[in-house]
């Protein structure tokens, strides 16, 4: 057959090795291209398929009072959580665990919900689980691919509800507070601190968590753990040291009248340490750990009670009549009286302004006083009259100035400004240009109208009595750089004068169920009108009141008048003070009941920004956010 | 007989070797999973295929190609029989789950058919086509080969199995082309297949359709035949996206299932993209032997298989896949030289059909890793575990031994 002829077949051949030849060159070409061009991009693909990376959580730093004892910590927890995969794999190993990891449709819907968030995290399953569920599930490793259980650092309150308003609690970051450049670098999923000192001091507690690797096979199951690529641990976050006396916070919450609402702070008055900041009710920081159940974060949020709501910086009362010592200083500070001087009308009961008559508290009359003596007695006719003499604007001036309308600047988160006008300016817009009289004072003067005040802020004014005139801002672990300096310019003798008429309130006026046989107290009683029930009870007292070392003041809800509240600050401070405490729970409260002036009416106020109307504490109430979603 | 081994192709002994012993290390390779699975034993058994095929290539070199030529009706019948046989009776098995192109009697599996058939066909086209008098000159001359190769095609792609049947086709043109017959008439016997390809879009359609008028007018076939070429097309071209547009979407994926049924169609971009992810990450020098972590971790799929090649890639690297294309590639070109030294027509053709059965499953398993071509799983000679194909090789080896010595015996060789 011819067509076999080498030549021929030689020319074929010629044919198919060109056609070989080429072939082969695009094969290397292609793989060329796939292995040496593309091999950073294929690199990362199959590093991707492989690894996936865990974030191990930094354990926050721990908290602690003032001698050293803990205040937040953390204890080892177990987390259970899902490696990322497809959702319908995720759902179904979730359907396999959920005997052993008491899930129910809903908790799994919020897994589900949290993988689709944090795609290439883990997600989380159980974020606090009880070692009998970890063993349980451990033993069944085989069976659920993807499943990691880690140890991780728990945050832990040893001592729950005393302390929760001011160590606050923690809870997982969310979607709007990422968006804000001071939480940018948490993860998703991370814990932030949601309030108190955790909130505040977040930058410094959270810590930088680290990161490792664990290897995974095809379907998703975990095959080695670390060695595939290095391990960033975490870094913990500092310790706080805080000024807080943690023997005094428990004393004062176990002597705080049970079921009753309000709060207590205790401060250095020499330097602004907060000693104790407690408010009642509270509520339990560890149940929020891992996440709050809906039903917990339901009954706090509904509660009438706002177990939430920090009352020492959140919430603003009427002073009452610990607002006299102020009007005193004012006064004092002004020249305008000693505390010798006495008021033209002696008391008698009341005192008649215009065609309005102003009651005193005491019906029967306190009679002559001198200015210490008011004080004592709390004698309203005295400082109606005073008021008058001071005359509104230097009132609203002076208390302007000292800080009555503005924050304290505690290093807490959410403090709210106390209420009281601008100047006169506010009576104008409120009730027209000259249709008012200085009858206003009456009211300014002893500690109603238009005047709502947080405890901090009236803490800080004893506070100033108690040291040398001068404000201290509140702190619990450092002084805010930059605030205003504050004082009452009051001469020395003037501030001991006013001591000892606070001395003379315990020890025969107002506030005689506190007095110790052991220690001099100084204080104020004040009862603020409450148009919605029982008055409220404030006394803010310090001691020794010769030196004073420590300013307490507390407010008690619905206790009728502040005279039942003085017990209460001063067995503090006797504690404080390493002093028999015992002596002041036996002794009683005599004075009369309080029945101060009418509640002074809110008129209809004008929609101004620069007017904001005082509205009853009930009112000022922060709004409960949301609860956290985890 | 010690006599007769120095008498072997040295050339074509030591690729072999060294392209066994590569595809074993390979194998060997594709087994050390982190989950170790039946894969991580398969090399030892390959090495028992190894000896067996030893055997069968000792045995076909012991066969003078005048008794092959006399047997080959009788082998091409019996392939066909039992290709028949196993679409009655066949199951899936391995990584061939989804076809019946197991041969299987009481439960035991004899092997793949399919294997036996290629070189069935090639020994049937090498008689046939040596027998001729002059090369195939018209298309009606073209009817016996393709009658010979498209039986078995068609059970073939009947079990479906896409893959095989596509290396008959591939066998058909490489034969016909080296038996003389003319470029442009294995054109136009390619031409309908290139117009359905081209269908899908109605340039390109209309582009191929003018320039066929073109080249029928140069060429000029005999009238009909002509004719028929140009009506094959047309149909085609017509009929072909109207019907594949009425089918719904999941009947589209059924009929792309059912012309490849190794790859679920959801799963196919994902077969491929672990691949290229397995060789990419390889990169110049490899993750090392055995060290692969897209194989250790399962993300490649039949790992053992048809995905072997990637496992070279990842492992080894460039270096380690230009020195197997090297390996290879020496293979085609010593099959190359002794076909062209053969001393018969049937001798040179059956080496030639050899080379060219190689090469294609070369060509394509290659291809199918780095996405060059679409997914078929056929296997990659002497690397994919399977004792029909291996055997098959083996025997194609055997069959060249021979017919090299043979031109050596005669003198012929030198030439």
């Amino acid at each position: 057959m011819t067509t076999f002829h080498p030549h021929l077949l030689e020319r074929r051949l010629g044919v198919v090795r060109l056609i070989v030849w080429a072939v082969l060159g695009v094969m290397v070409l292609a793989f060329f291209r796939t292995q040496i061009l593309g091999h950073g991009k294929y690199q990362l693909q199959s590093e991707t398929n492989r690894l996936r990376p865990i974030p191990l959580p930094a354990p926050r730093g721990v908290i602690f009072d003032r001698n050293g004892k803990v205040l937040a910590e953390n204890v080892p927890g177990y987390t259970v959580s899902l490696l990322p995969g497809p959702e319908p794999n995720l759902r179904a190993t979730l359907a396999r665990i959920a005997p052993f990891a008491k899930l129910d449709a809903v908790a799994i819907d919020r897994v589900l919900q949290r993988a689709r968030r944090a795609p290439y995290q883990p997600a989380l399953v159980l974020a606090d689980a009880p070692f009998a569920v970890v063993s349980a599930l451990e033993e069944r490793r085989v069976e659920i691919p993807g499943l990691l259980i880690q140890s991780e650092p728990k945050r832990s309150y040893p001592d729950t509800s005393v302390i929760a308003h001011l160590v606050g609690y923690v809870g997982e970051v969310t979607e709007t507070e990422r968006s804000t450049p001071r939480f940018a670098p948490v993860r998703l999923g991370g814990l932030v601190g949601k309030d108190g000192l955790e909130r505040e001091y977040d930058d410094s507690l959270r810590g930088a968590d680290g990161l490792r690797f664990v290897e995974v096979s095809a379907v998703g199951q975990m095959v080695r753990e670390g060695a595939a690529a290095p391990t960033l641990e975490p870094v913990p976050g500092t310790e706080l040291h805080t000024t807080i006396d943690l023997e005094l916070q428990r004393y004062i919450a176990s002597i705080f009248p049970a079921g009753q609402r309000g709060a207590v702070l205790a401060m250095n008055p020499n330097t602004g340490e907060v000693l104790a900041l407690y408010s009642a009710p509270g509520f339990n920081p560890n149940r929020f750990v891992g996440g709050v159940s809906p039903d917990y974060w339901r009954s706090l949020s509904e509660s009438p009670a706002t177990p939430l709501l920090d009352r020492v910086i959140q919430a603003r009362y009427p002073p009452g009549s610990t607002w006299k010592l102020a009007v005193a200083s004012m006064a004092l500070k002004r020249g305008i009286v000693t505390l010798r001087s006495r008021m033209p009308i002696p008391c008698r009961g009341g005192l008649q302004y215009g065609n309005r008559f102003f009651r005193c508290w005491a019906a029967e009359g306190h009679g002559d006083l001198t200015l210490a003596e008011a004080i004592a007695q709390s004698c309203d006719v005295y400082f109606y009259q005073l008021g008058i003499k001071l005359g509104v604007t230097s009132l609203l001036e002076d208390a302007n100035e000292w800080g009555f309308r503005s924050r304290t600047g505690i290093d807490l988160p959410g403090e709210v400004a106390s209420e009281f006008p601008t100047g006169p300016e506010y009576y104008d817009r409120l009730y027209g240009a000259r249709q008012w009289t200085a009858a206003v004072a009456l009211n300014l003067a002893i500690g109603q109208g238009e005047n709502a005040q947080t405890l901090i802020d009236m803490v800080r004014l004893y506070q100033m009595l108690a040291s040398d005139g001068r404000a201290r801002t509140p702190f619990v672990v450092r002084p805010v750089r930059g605030a205003a300096p504050l004082a009452l310019d009051l001469t020395p003798d003037q501030l001991a004068g006013l001591r000892l008429a606070m001395i003379a309130v315990v020890e025969q006026g107002t506030a005689r169920g506190s007095r110790l046989a052991s220690l001099r107290i100084a204080g104020k009683t004040g009862t603020s009108q409450n148009p919605h029930g029982p008055d409220h009870g404030w006394f803010i007292g310090f001691g020794p009141a010769e030196k004073p070392e420590i300013v307490v003041g507390a407010i008690v809800e619905f206790s009728q008048h502040g005279t039942a509240v003085a017990p209460l600050v001063s067995r503090a401070i006797a504690h404080y003070l390493g002093l028999d405490e015992s002596v002041a729970a036996t002794l009683r409260v005599t004075v009369p009941t309080d029945s101060a002036p009418q509640p002074f009416q809110l008129p209809v106020l004008p929609r101004l920004d620069s007017v904001r109307p005082i509205l009853p504490p009930i009112d000022t109430l922060r709004v409960i956010p949301p609860p956290p979603t985890r | 007989m010690l006599s007769r081994l120095r008498q072997l192709d040295r050339p074509l002994l030591a690729a072999v070797f060294a392209l066994s012993a590569y595809g074993l290390a390979t194998l060997y390779s594709a087994g050390q999973t982190e989950v170790p699975t039946f894969v991580a034993t398969i090399w030892q058994r390959q090495l028992v295929w190894l000896a067996l095929g030893a055997i069968v290539a000792w045995l076909m070199f012991r066969t003078s190609p005048r008794v092959l030529e006399w047997a080959t009706p009788f082998v091409y019948a019996i392939a066909v029989f039992l290709l028949a046989v196993t679409l009655l009776f066949g199951t899936g098995a391995g990584t061939a789950a989804g076809s019946k192109s197991w041969i299987a009697i009481g439960g035991m599996r004899f092997g793949q058919p399919a294997e036996l058939a290629k070189v069935a066909v090639i020994l049937m086209l090498a008689r046939w086509l040596a027998g001729l008098r002059e090369p195939p000159a018209t298309l009606r001359q073209l009817i016996p080969p393709c009658a010979i190769a498209g039986a078995p095609c068609f059970l073939v792609a009947l079990q479906p199995d896409l893959g095989s049947a596509i290396v008959f086709v591939a066998l058909l043109f490489c034969m016909l082309f080296w038996a003389g017959t003319k470029p442009w008439l294995l054109l136009l016997l390619a031409s309908p297949a290139i117009g359905l390809v081209l269908a899908f879009s109605t340039v390109a359609w209309g582009l191929w359709i003018a320039a066929l008028c073109g080249l029928l007018l140069w060429w000029r076939p005999y009238f009909w035949e002509g004719l028929g070429v140009m009506a094959a097309n047309v149909a085609m071209g017509v009929f072909a996206l109207p019907f594949w547009n009425r089918l719904a979407p999941y009947q589209q994926n059924r009929l792309l299932a059912f012309l490849n049924p190794e790859v679920d169609p959801r799963a196919t971009g994902w077969h491929v993209i672990q691949s290229k992810v397995a060789v990419g990450s390889g990169g110049f020098l490899g993750k090392g032997f055995t060290e692969g972590t897209q194989k250790r971790l399962a993300f490649l799929p039949a790992q053992h298989t048809d995905f072997i090649f990637s496992i070279v890639g990842e492992e080894l690297g460039f270096v380690g896949v230009v020195a197997a294309l090297a390996l290879f590639a020496s293979l085609v070109f010593v099959l190359l030289r002794i076909a062209r030294r053969a001393t018969d027509p049937f001798s040179s053709l059956c080496v030639f059909g050899i080379a060219g059965m190689l090469f294609t499953h070369i060509l394509e398993n290659v291809g199918m890793t780095i996405n060059l071509m679409p997914i078929t799983g056929i296997p990659l000679p002497f690397f994919s575990y399977g004792g029909s194909f291996l055997l098959a090789c083996t025997l194609g080896v055997g069959i060249t031994l021979r017919v090299a010595w043979e031109s050596r015996q005669s003198g012929y060789a030198e030439l």
